[in-house]
């Protein structure tokens, strides 16, 4: 077996807390938040100038695990496909570091962590969050492992947006974003996605205006928001292909039970959902998401003159969820800022899900662009 | 590395040293790599097939994946030292929305083109009565990219009718530099071109046959 072959080995999430009152998290909506806890894992070891850092930014559900396995229950990170040993993320020249989101469930604070003023779960009473304030946490956490400067951020779907938001907040200590399958600002239809997600949360009477924690989950009605998310992450010919019109084998209890197989990998999909996503942070996700924009109304490419950062951006022909138009405009503003960029349009079937899926290409892209990179700022 | 081809050989003298290029339809990036590399530019290329684009990465190449056709519109006015179009020119639907696109975002043009009057072609129709195909024509009638065929006179006289300052010409044959007749024996013909001013001339060995 050669290296490659084994990965990383097992890895640990760890967290670390910071904003302790009174120097709690500023927040963009105008509020406070504090103490706030991140979870994070790193990967590889940092050079001796600390010069090949580079921040893994995950999706809307993803968390810290982004490679390697965890001993409990040996499951692989989201990405380890693209990070280890002579991997796209070489753990051999690079230190890398994933960071779980503010607002999210998998260890860092959240809806539903303990709100230290009432010794219960936040629920509702958490404030809102933006991509913003979730890099803006994320900068301490980089702060805290010694980091000055940082050779890529990098990031799909929503990992992009904080990639992207990364470059705009902190563009000296940024020197290369990797965006993948992402956007600038949500369109109208995603958020209409979105907004279907969080009604059907909302519709369930478990959810309780948030507050169900130690009692019955809102289970149902985060799976249906997970199985509008699924349609929306694959594409038709993914599904064609997965799928077909092919029937479940089983005997049918009723009328309405999942007949095909798509509904029944639908319904698996969400029913299992619950077992590793807190409803209310599907809510406020979901609206970090909404709101992100990058731009504010302005021109992206005068938000970004003057950058020194060059700009890695990946679309994929079949995702329909980010279509590449997106992406584009992305590389678009780099044009028109003058900053240095290359932009790369992928073929693939998967839809969005090909930012998890299109591993050969992606790591050739992003293994000759960190190279790149990293001489340019020796 | 392709730097024997004669063409790259003229172009990076043609292309000031530490100046920004813009390389329409860059392909896989052997010119643009070669110009970062002895010239010291600052490089971006836009190309079309994705191949070309993966290996353009691997040179370390800034690259659009981008219609030339359409890619320039957001580029301003002279944002590049020197946009180069090599031998893309007669592949382009509309050749002169790019070159009116190019002159603008780009001090001076360097553009290269496959001669259609070269003499081993003319021979080829004359004689064989077949289309011609060259070293800088390598392709068959039915498997071509080309979408234009020009010859180095047809340039020219382009030029002169869209007001377009021709500032040097460089005419490459099979292996050297062409000086005389380049409309019959030249292969390929270099340009060094920008917006006229209206003071046009013409060098007459250019200009006969």
């Amino acid at each position: 077996m050669t290296k490659r072959d084994r990965g990383i080995g097992i890895v640990e999430t760890q967290c670390y807390t910071f904003a302790y009152p009174p120097d709690e998290l500023e927040l963009e909506s105008g509020g406070k938040l504090g103490p706030v806890t991140l979870a994070y894992e790193t990967y590889g070891k940092p050079n001796t100038d600390k010069s090949n850092a580079i921040l893994i930014l995950h999706a809307l559900t993803g968390d810290a695990h982004a490679a390697g396995i965890h001993e409990a229950d040996r499951e692989p990170g989201w990405w380890d496909n693209m990070i280890g040993p002579g991997k796209a993320f070489d753990t051999n020249k690079y230190f890398i570091i994933c960071s779980n989101v503010l607002g999210g469930c998998k260890g860092s604070t959240g809806p539903s962590s303990l709100n230290p003023e009432t010794g219960r779960p936040y629920g509702l009473n958490f404030p809102v969050i933006t991509i913003k304030d979730m890099v803006n946490a994320q900068r301490q956490l980089i702060g805290y492992l010694g980091i000055n400067k940082l050779l890529s951020v990098a990031g799909g779907s929503m990992g992009g947006m904080q990639a992207l938001q990364w470059v705009v907040s902190y563009p000296e200590i940024t020197a290369s974003v990797i965006s993948v399958a992402t956007t600038a600002n949500h369109s109208p239809q995603q958020i209409a996605f979105n907004e279907v997600g969080r009604q059907a949360i909302m519709a369930d009477p478990n959810w309780n205006d948030g507050d169900y924690y130690g009692k019955d989950l809102p289970a149902k009605g985060l799976g249906v928001a997970r199985m509008v998310g699924h349609i929306t992450y694959m594409s038709d010919v993914s599904m064609s292909e997965k799928f077909g019109r092919r029937f479940k084998d089983t005997k049918q209890p009723f009328k309405f039970s999942p007949e095909f197989e798509v509904e029944g990998y639908l319904q698996y999909r969400g029913d299992n959902f619950i077992k590793r996503f807190d409803p209310n942070s599907y809510l406020y996700i979901t609206k970090a998401i909404d709101y992100f924009d990058l731009t504010n109304g302005k021109g992206l490419h005068e938000l970004l003159k003057g950058t020194k950062s060059r700009f890695l951006i990946i679309a994929f022909k079949s995702d329909w969820l980010y279509p590449a138009y997106q992406s584009q405009e992305i590389a678009r503003a780099c044009k028109l800022a003058g900053v240095e960029a290359i932009y790369c349009e992928l073929n693939s079937t998967y839809g969005h899900d090909a930012f998890l899926v299109e591993i050969e290409e992606q790591s050739h892209l992003v293994k000759h662009f960190l190279e790149r990179t990293a001489r340019d700022i020796r | 590395m392709t730097s024997a081809k004669p063409e790259y050989k003229t172009i990076l003298e043609l292309v000031t040293p530490g100046s920004s290029v813009l390389d329409l339809g860059c392909g896989s990036g052997d010119l643009l790599a070669l110009l970062e590399s002895k010239n010291k530019i600052r490089g971006q290329g836009i190309e079309i097939d994705d191949k070309a684009v993966f290996e353009c990465v691997a040179k370390g190449l800034n690259v659009f994946h981008d219609d030339i056709d359409t890619g320039l519109s957001e580029y301003g006015d002279k944002t590049f030292d020197f946009v180069i179009i090599n031998q893309t020119f007669q592949q382009v639907k509309k050749p002169g929305v790019v070159l009116r696109e190019a002159i603008r975002v780009g001090k001076k043009v360097i553009i290269g083109i496959p001669n259609f009057a070269y003499i081993k072609a003319r021979f080829q129709m004359f004689f064989g009565g077949r289309t011609p195909v060259t070293p800088s024509l390598p392709f068959e009638w039915h498997d071509t990219p080309n979408l234009h065929f020009l010859s180095i006179l047809d340039f020219i006289e382009y030029c002169r009718k869209q007001n377009i300052h021709i500032e040097n010409a460089r005419f490459i044959g099979k292996k050297r530099r062409i000086r005389i007749l380049p409309n019959l024996f030249a292969e390929t013909g270099i340009f060094v071109i920008l917006k006229g001013q209206g003071d046009w001339e013409v060098n007459d060995t250019i200009t006969r046959r």
